[in-house]
């Protein structure tokens, strides 16, 4: 069976969910081989065993991670060169994204991003992907090349399989000073929150402009339910809540299991960002709010009485 | 200064978008605009110049309509505009697209100086996949500087800041670069009256496939190396139970979502 590239997802060698979603997708396609990208691989390595991966490839070079996406696809059309893979699978992030076109470029091969299904079809791969706000499903087949595939993070479900630790077999690659052109000359973690992060939560509660500015209880009723935080641009524009938790067309499009919009009114490009969501839930004062074609349940109500009432439903639940 | 901004001309994200029977998207069933994200990248320009000099050409390809992206851009104060129209063109992915816009930032090159800056916006809003600025650094052999939510462009070198989920990074490249801003870069400008009518006077270019040299078996559907299988809109959402809080709307809230294992 082919080899089926994933590129691994990790922050300071912490895997994220992601990785192990696109390495159930690609057991589909063929042999899941991890490529790893900086250090930590060796204490990871469990982690990728038990949900597919066959094979680790190392690169542990700082000509990979200072230099942004340029480098990664330089490795990764290598790989490609002396694998064949049978298709190459990158998180649909923004860096992957990119990683994603240049290596499409490079190698001559069908590119998909944002794909929130892979299967295996006739005559290639075969991908899924949201478009249109939600509104239209798109079936597509990647026969060129060897298809590069960007997955929608929280997309397919992770499935162990028990598998063991694979070998670690360290790879390289000659950077270009092409490749090295942009320079990484900051970087600054921002505050842990203890939060699940936007795009891997089940759960997301998001406040936009009726909270005034308040995200107090957004926050309290995202903390009993263990979710994370997420806020309409409306609230990012007013300086209420960082942008990197702007849920949207222009900011971070999730698909929770569960969509808490409190105070949203649920303009298009809102809609754009959280309309897969499985499950949607409202809680707006204006009851004609656009938000409310979309939910499967809505309180047309006050979020500053209604979300520390649930809250404390909830915390009674669990307590 | 020489730089180049690259627009679309995008179906409005407000109307009900559809596709055609080839499955590619259906432009003539509602009106095209410029593509919102790319009036940041346009202001970004202006603001370049302004402090300094140079020029501003803005950039598209597509159907005749699509000129009325570039007509937009000059309104608000760009210089000059370049239209890429070509039949063959039709269909074309973000492979096929990038190649027609790298060889038309080229020959914009060998016509009126090097390009030292080509700006972007963080993608379209109609495809949003946000890999042309990384395919057109590719293909151009140029620094990519995507996502910038801030950019200096000083002594050959640009600098930007942009914004991770869980991290911020400043990069920088020399210049001849290729940068992308989000939204949050600054507020565009609404064109005046004196722009609008300054725009009708300044010169836009129609290029062929051909004036660029692209066989145009490299583009269009036909070139393109994904095929769409099938797109189907989404079967319309059950309407949802909506409740008016009396003072016991979270308590009900709190029991949906138990009743759905959630809490």
């Amino acid at each position: 069976m082919s080899d089926v590239l994933v590129l691994v997802d990790h922050v300071d060698g912490q895997v994220r969910k992601a990785t192990f979603e696109m390495l159930t997708a690609a057991a589909r396609l063929g042999e899941p081989v991890a490529v790893w990208v900086g250090a930590g691989a060796d204490a990871a390595a469990g982690d990728l065993g038990r949900y597919g991966a066959t094979g680790l490839l190392v690169a542990d070079d700082p000509a990979l991670t200072d230099y942004l996406v340029a480098p990664l696809a330089e490795l990764l059309a290598e790989l490609v060169a002396q694998r064949s893979p049978a298709a190459v699978l990158v998180a649909s992030t923004n860096d992957g994204k990119e990683i994603a076109g240049r290596l499409a470029l490079k190698t001559s091969s069908g590119l998909i991003t944002d794909a929130v299904d892979v299967q295996p079809g006739d005559g290639g791969v075969q991908t899924t992907q949201s478009v249109f706000a939600g509104n239209y499903t798109v079936v597509s087949r990647v026969a060129k090349g060897s298809p590069v595939v960007a997955v929608k993070p929280n997309s397919i479900p992770a499935q162990e399989t028990g598998g063991s630790a694979p070998a670690v077999e360290q790879v390289s690659v000659q950077v270009s000073d092409a490749a090295r052109a942009a320079r990484i000359t900051g970087r600054t973690a921002k505050e842990q929150t203890g939060r699940p992060a936007l795009t891997e939560a089940a759960i997301v509660v998001s406040g936009g402009r009726g909270t005034g500015g308040d995200f107090g209880p957004v926050e309290a009723f995202a903390d009993s339910l263990g979710a994370a935080v997420g806020a309409s641009r409306a609230a990012v524009d007013a300086g209420w809540y960082p942008h990197s938790h702007q849920v949207g067309q222009t900011g971070v499009q999730v698909s929770p299991q569960l969509y808490i919009a409190a105070g949203i009114s649920g303009a298009i490009q809102h809609r754009a960002g959280m309309q897969t969501s499985k499950t949607i839930v409202a809680v707006n004062k204006d009851a004609e709010a656009p938000i409310f074609e979309l939910v499967d349940y809505g309180v047309v109500g006050d979020l500053f009485t209604v979300l520390p009432q649930a809250t404390d439903a909830v915390n009674q639940r669990r307590g | 200064m020489n730089i180049v901004v690259c627009v679309k001309y995008v179906p409005d994200a407000q109307a009900d978008r559809t596709f055609k029977a080839d499955n590619t998207t259906d432009r003539e069933a509602v009106d095209g605009l410029l593509s919102e994200l790319d009036e940041y990248a346009v202001e970004e320009a202006l603001k370049i110049v302004e402090a300094g000099e140079g020029e501003i050409t803005a950039l598209t390809m597509g159907p005749d309509d699509a000129v009325a992206a570039v007509k937009k851009s000059l309104q608000m104060g760009a210089h000059k505009g370049v239209h890429v129209n070509d039949a063959a063109i039709a269909g074309s992915d973000a492979v096929a697209t990038s190649l027609v816009l790298a060889k038309a930032i080229e020959k914009i090159g060998s016509e009126s100086g090097p390009v030292d800056l080509v700006l972007t916006g963080l993608g379209s809003t109609d495809g949003v996949m946000s890999v042309l600025p990384a395919m057109l650094a590719e293909r151009l052999g140029l620094p990519q500087v995507t996502w910038a939510s801030e950019l200096t462009v000083e002594g050959g070198t640009a600098r930007i800041t942009r914004h991770n989920e869980a991290v911020t990074e400043t990069i920088e490249a020399s210049l001849p670069a290729v940068v992308s801003v989000t939204d949050q870069i600054n507020d565009p400008r609404y064109p005046s009256f004196k722009g609008i009518m300054a725009a009708k006077k300044k010169p836009v270019e129609e290029w062929s496939l051909a004036d660029l040299g692209v066989d145009a078996a490299e583009v269009g559907l036909g070139a393109s190396w994904t095929s769409v299988v099938s797109a189907e809109a989404r079967p319309p959402r059950q309407a949802g139970e909506i409740v008016t809080d009396e003072g016991d709307g979270g308590a009900k809230l709190v029991e949906f979502l138990a009743s759905r294992r959630f809490a």
